[in-house]
């Protein structure tokens, strides 16, 4: 009685058209076979040397005649068993040539959407598409798409994640965005020129090498300690000012657009109410010209940046529109814990302050490079109250909100009974506050 | 009576059908329930258990092999043994829990001392686990899990039907408060 009626309703949904990932997919790991190859050369040259003249014509067509085909049979099944498609409410993946591994999304969960195109990708016209569920990981990427093809399927995605109609979901196209903010180059290389890490590094090598070369006189010994060290000074410095290059924020129906990157372009949505923190960072040296970095965290999503450099009141302006209703509190506006808690962490204490309003959950730390987090009460998972004996015996405490991406933000050193009350406030802030929140589909 | 600690002897013993009759109320007061005594009595027979192998260990070994005065290095485990003793049941009494209208309290330590609060829509998760050992002292523990993975809300040694109980009322109010991220 009830299998017909099954057949039914199955053979009367529209089918899932499930398609393929872009062809050139079995080329991103050819490079590695080679990358080992000149890497065991360089680790060891007198034995690849001698392996090298070891190795006849004969012997190396064969092998070539053997592993080529080897490697690009994979390749070519792994990318053939590759599928994915769009359903109404999930994105399906299903991989895998031995080991099978189908993944259903649900795009009412989704948190961000990144489209990012590595160099390489970007000379061959392609993209890789993410998204960020929580629980999900690289695995789920689709890599690599074509560019426009990313981007119509980003625009589907989101479309369907924002509760549009299933059969016009494929046509809403692209939301329209509106620049909100585009960092110039000029700006992001003073802000990082004025950044701590770069220079430290660059100061412990100036002494540390001299001084290793005076005790070891050995090359060897001098560079394994230099070379890490001017990595770590370029890291902070070139290598952030190539990810950071041309940081544009945008603003469009679908959520936040953020795009940036001078080599490897990354292209990230992250839809209304998906903000868990919003943190301004506000290094020493940037103080006198104004400047702070924000810094957000979605759960799930790997990327922590909303904006490299701002100055202030720009940045303030956007957090409001991040997270609609909130203000950022003004410094005055921050209470610092009581005098005693000074005997608790000596100097330090000074950084530290908290306010509560209607929308947020503010707590600042940090006196050198001052931290302001800012947690809506909506999107408080659990508050705890910890203390210690020393903190006991001066009467503080610490209040900790966790949040769903997997940070906690600390109000250090209140006075205890405040500390006490604001435990049982927050809570009750955390419940309350989630009723004025938006629905998981923002458009519905 | 042996449950609880003195201030709250009477949820612990009797609250159990109390409070089913009666929700607790607005939560202005929250009703704390304190731990069972199985847990006190499982941990410390662990506590004799290794502790009092070690004793005799460092007693009768450097005894043998060095003389009798050596024995009194068994000392050392011997007085850990009697301060865990004495701490465990700090530790004990330490925790409890209270069920309110819209939240779940648990509170713990002595030293360190951690309340934690976790509004019943936030929960995506309720774990009953229980041990080999556990198991054989009729004891269960109950895990609370939300999206933040920082939020550590376990109540350890309750008795299984009290943890099955919690577990169910738990998930009864979270589905009913349920919200999103």
């Amino acid at each position: 009685m009830t299998t017909p009626d099954v057949h039914e309703d199955v053979r009367g949904r529209p089918p899932v058209t499930e398609r393929r990932l872009h062809p050139v997919t079995p080329f991103r790991r050819a490079w590695a076979p080679v990358a080992v190859l000149i890497g065991w050369a360089l680790h060891d040259p007198d034995q690849a040397q001698r392996q090298l003249t070891r190795l006849t014509t004969t012997t190396l067509l064969i092998a070539l005649a053997v592993l080529v085909p080897a490697a690009a049979l994979y390749g070519f099944l792994s990318w053939w068993f590759t599928h994915f498609a769009v359903t109404d409410s999930e994105l399906r993946i299903r991989t895998g040539l031995v080991f099978r591994r189908t993944a259903h999304i649900r795009l009412e969960r989704i948190q961000a959407v990144d489209v990012t195109q590595p160099l390489l990708a970007r000379v061959a016209g392609v993209a890789k598409l993410k998204l960020d569920v929580i629980g999900t990981d690289s695995k789920d990427e689709l890599a690599f798409l074509g560019a426009d093809e990313a981007r119509a399927l980003r625009a589907e995605l989101l479309a369907r994640a924002a509760g549009f109609a299933p059969e016009t979901a494929h046509e809403v196209g692209e939301a329209p965005s509106r620049q909100m903010l585009r960092v110039p180059p000029g700006v992001l290389a003073v802000s990082l020129l004025l950044t701590g890490a770069t220079w430290g590094w660059l100061i412990v090598a100036c002494v540390a090498v001299p001084l290793l070369w005076t005790a070891t006189h050995s090359l060897w010994t001098v560079l394994a300690a230099a070379v890490p060290m001017l990595g770590a000074a370029g890291a902070s410095s070139v290598g952030r000012f190539v990810t950071e290059y041309d940081w544009t924020l945008g603003e469009s129906p679908d959520g936040l657009r953020i795009d940036h990157g001078l080599l490897d372009r990354a292209h990230e949505t992250v839809p209304p109410g998906r903000v868990q923190t919003v943190r301004l960072v506000e290094p020493l040296l940037w103080r006198r010209r104004g400047w702070v970095r924000v810094e957000l965290d979605v759960a799930g999503s790997s990327n922590s940046l909303l904006l490299p450099v701002a100055p202030r009141e720009l940045a303030e302006s956007v957090v409001a529109r991040v997270l609609p209703g909130v203000s950022v509190p003004p410094r005055e506006a921050l209470v610092p814990p009581p005098r005693r808690a000074r005997w608790c962490v000596p100097v330090w204490w000074r950084g530290y302050g908290l306010t509560v309003t209607d929308a947020v959950f503010a707590a600042r730390h940090g006196l050198l490079r001052r931290s302001l987090a800012l947690v809506p009460h909506a999107k408080v998972q659990s508050v705890r109250l910890v203390q210690g004996p020393w903190q006991r015996a001066r009467g503080v405490a610490d209040v900790v909100v966790d949040t769903g991406a997997n940070k906690s933000v600390t109000a250090h050193l209140r006075d205890a009974a405040e500390a006490a009350a604001l435990l049982h406030a927050q809570a009750e802030r955390s419940r309350t506050g989630r009723r004025d929140a938006r629905p998981d589909r923002w458009m519905a | 009576m042996e449950t609880g600690s003195p201030r709250d002897t009477g949820p612990a013993g009797t609250g159990r059908t109390a409070r089913a009759a009666e929700p607790v109320g607005a939560g202005d007061e929250p009703v704390w329930i304190a731990l069972p005594p199985g847990l006190l009595k499982m941990r410390r027979l662990l506590l004799v258990v290794w502790l009092g192998l070690l004793t005799l260990a460092t007693g009768v070994v450097p005894g043998l092999l060095a003389g009798p005065g050596w024995a009194a290095f068994a000392v050392l485990p011997l007085a850990l043994l009697l301060w865990g003793w004495v701490m465990l049941e700090r530790n004990w009494r330490s925790w409890r829990y209270a069920e309110r209208a819209d939240d779940l309290l648990i509170s713990r330590g002595v030293l360190w001392r951690q309340e934690t609060v976790v509004p019943y829509g936030r929960m995506q998760l309720v774990e009953v686990t229980s041990g080999p050992v556990e198991r054989h002292f009729g004891l269960s523990s109950v895990q609370l899990h939300t999206a933040a993975a920082a939020t550590d809300a376990t109540i350890p040694g309750l008795d299984p039907a009290e943890a099955e109980r919690l577990r169910d009322r738990l998930t009864e109010l979270g589905e009913a408060r349920s919200a999103g991220l």
